[in-house]
């Protein structure tokens, strides 16, 4: 029962831990972003669950409804949804800047031409 | 003339509202000046605040006259009212040296939105400082994030780019962690207002919840202040973004995590939470010791003068934070300082970089071969910077080293007294690869050809080298602002 009654919870974890395993262990820069969304998109259920009462309505005030829902909670990851999609816009982006002057997204080919420019600038 | 109640609020919208405008009128002479505009009233704005609090004491602003905790609060004390006016003076500083740095680090297109992002960069910065409000604090912050990621990526550079994605992931993925902690509070408080939370902590404060929000917090917040292991990100974004934006992000992007790492540990938890239920403490005092001498020692292997004063800026994070570690007066006085002071001389040095840069394209080290024949007064002033990082007497890091050494010894750990000082003398090291290179070595084709940076650049650095040096001279300012600032922090919960 109580495995099952925090299920909401088990999956935050499991998008947290998938989210961040994907930055880590990913070179491709286009896929760590996608990571990265997962992984704040876990913490939008961790606010949005808690603020969820089994049998509760709206918060709008009406003759025999005596259980809400919180609706702070959908307020504040709304803030954060569009912050996501700002970091996200913003990391795309940065991403076609980084193909267009290196010619790759992968980290490694990167980071090799990088090295090869050094070497270049010591010589 | 304005209602200097609502000077806590104009603080943050003034910056906010000018971003737009300097994109609406597109010009880089008419964005330069709004920006300059901006920050000196910043700075207006700031000491008056800091005035007012030390002549009434806390200052609390309803955000639409909805009151707390169901409103957003703005709520200053002496520990953030001393951070603005670092903010202030830091920005009012940069904003006129940026015009001419700008023109040589960023394309010619881009300027009117390097204006507009270094106002919501400063709108962002003080929204984190004045907030009593969790979930403000965290908007603001990727504000000032998102800002300062596009303003490391407009250098013309191309490993701008790569800086600015890196600083990207990790400051995500701090700023989530962030959230988290805050998420964790909110649901075992049920507010937001940080004031709020304190009060209904209570019998909760030790419960797993909150104990796992401090751990979310303190690496979230560790990550965007760059505390050894999480600077990661530090080195490359401020070695390749425009000089204006180096100096801005040194002297106050981390130091506001500090700060915030300060509210969350003193004014949130409470010190029996932190430091005797959680060995934060111990936790804070090992990794500063590592980075006092791991990132100087790194400091030491850079061949880039902008990466090697980018190092020093993580070990000058762990003098502040093992400042926090003593959780006593001195110990945070010390810190405070520091974080003042530091903020000011990294400012200055990665400002006078700058003018290297202007002149000179680059800042490797073996390029600037004899520099300081062609550049003389840059090179003294990044010898006079240095000095301060090193804390030599009569500079401003003498004080606050001074005082870390104090707290060292009042907490009768001599040994870290002795860290303290040895690090010190790894930056004398670092300072002097500088020195040799550009006053000991016969100047090349290159550099004898140079002439001394222009008065445009050169001007805004003095100021706050000179300023490093009077409060090094004069420390009753800082330090009074400080050991009240710290005096706030440990008083508990406002």
């Amino acid at each position: 029962m109580s495995a099952l009654g925090h299920f909401s919870y088990w999956v935050t974890i499991f998008l947290l831990v998938a989210g961040l395993f994907i930055v880590i262990a990913r070179g491709n820069l286009v896929k760590k972003l996608i990571g990265l969304s997962i992984f704040q998109t876990s913490v939008y259920l961790l606010y949005i669950a808690p603020g969820k009462l089994i049998g509760g309505t709206a918060p709008i005030v009406g003759t025999g409804i005596t259980v809400y829902s919180n609706p702070l909670p959908h307020v504040l990851i709304l803030t954060a949804i569009v912050v996501g999609i700002a970091t996200l816009a913003l990391g795309l982006a940065l991403v076609v800047r980084i193909r267009e002057s290196y010619g790759s997204v992968e980290e490694d080919e990167i980071l090799r031409a990088e090295e090869a420019a050094l070497r270049d600038e010591a010589t | 003339m304005i209602d200097s109640a609502h000077l806590p609020v104009l603080q943050v919208v003034v910056p906010l509202v000018c971003a737009p405008l300097i994109v609406l009128v597109r010009g880089s002479r008419a964005g330069w000046a709004i920006a300059v505009a901006a920050s000196v009233f910043f700075l207006g704005a700031s000491i008056a605040i800091l005035m007012e609090v030390q002549r009434a004491g806390v200052i609390s602003y309803a955000i639409g006259s909805w009151p707390a905790p169901w409103g957003i609060e703005y709520r200053i004390d002496a520990a953030n009212a001393f951070m603005l006016v670092l903010l202030g003076f830091v920005a009012a500083v940069v904003a006129p040296y940026a015009w001419a740095s700008v023109r040589v680090e960023v394309p010619r297109e881009n300027h009117y939105l390097f204006y507009a992002l270094y106002c919501l960069a400063l709108a962002g910065l003080g929204g984190i400082t004045v907030t009593g409000d969790a979930f403000n604090l965290f908007v603001f912050l990727e504000i000032s994030s998102l800002a300062s990621y596009v303003l490391i990526a407009l250098d013309r550079d191309r490993r701008a780019l790569l800086a600015a994605y890196q600083y990207l992931i990790l400051g995500t993925i701090g700023a989530t962690f962030i959230v988290i902690g805050v998420g964790l509070l909110y649901l075992m408080t049920g507010t937001l207002n940080l004031a709020d939370i304190a009060t209904r902590l209570g019998d909760v404060r030790q419960s797993r919840p909150v104990l796992a929000a401090l751990a979310f917090l303190t690496v979230g917040i560790s990550l965007k202040a760059a505390l050894f292991p999480l600077h990661m990100w530090l080195p490359g974004a401020y070695a390749h973004a425009p000089s204006a934006v180096s100096a801005l992000l040194a002297a106050t992007a981390t130091k506001v995590s500090v700060y915030v790492l300060l509210r969350f540990y003193f004014s949130v938890f409470g010190t029996t939470t932190v430091f005797t239920a959680m060995p934060m403490g111990d936790v804070l005092l090992a990794l500063s010791i590592v980075a006092m001498i791991v990132a100087s020692i790194a400091a030491f292997f850079q061949s880039d003068l902008k990466r090697l004063l980018a190092y020093s800026s993580v070990a000058q994070i762990g003098y502040i934070t093992l400042g926090v570690s003593f959780a006593s007066a001195t110990g945070l006085t010390g810190g405070i300082v520091h974080l003042f002071n530091h903020g000011v001389t990294k400012g200055a040095l990665f400002m006078l970089a700058g003018t290297i840069v202007f002149r000179l394209g680059s800042t490797r080290l073996d390029r600037m071969a004899g520099l300081a024949r062609s550049m003389p007064i840059t090179c003294a002033g990044i010898v006079v910077g240095g000095l301060g990082l090193i804390g030599v007497p009569g500079t401003a890091g003498f004080v606050s080293k001074w005082y870390l050494v104090l707290a060292a010894i009042e907490a009768g750990a001599w040994g870290i007294a002795f860290v303290v000082v040895a690090s010190s003398m790894i930056a004398v090291a670092y300072v002097w690869r500088f020195v040799e290179v550009a006053y000991f070595r016969a100047p090349s084709d290159e550099t004898s050809r140079l002439k001394e940076g222009p008065a445009a650049l050169l001007v805004p650095a003095g100021i706050l080298l000179a300023a490093s040096v009077y409060f090094g001279l004069v420390p009753s300012l800082t330090l009074g602002a400080a050991s009240g600032a710290a005096e706030a922090l440990l008083a508990g919960p406002r």
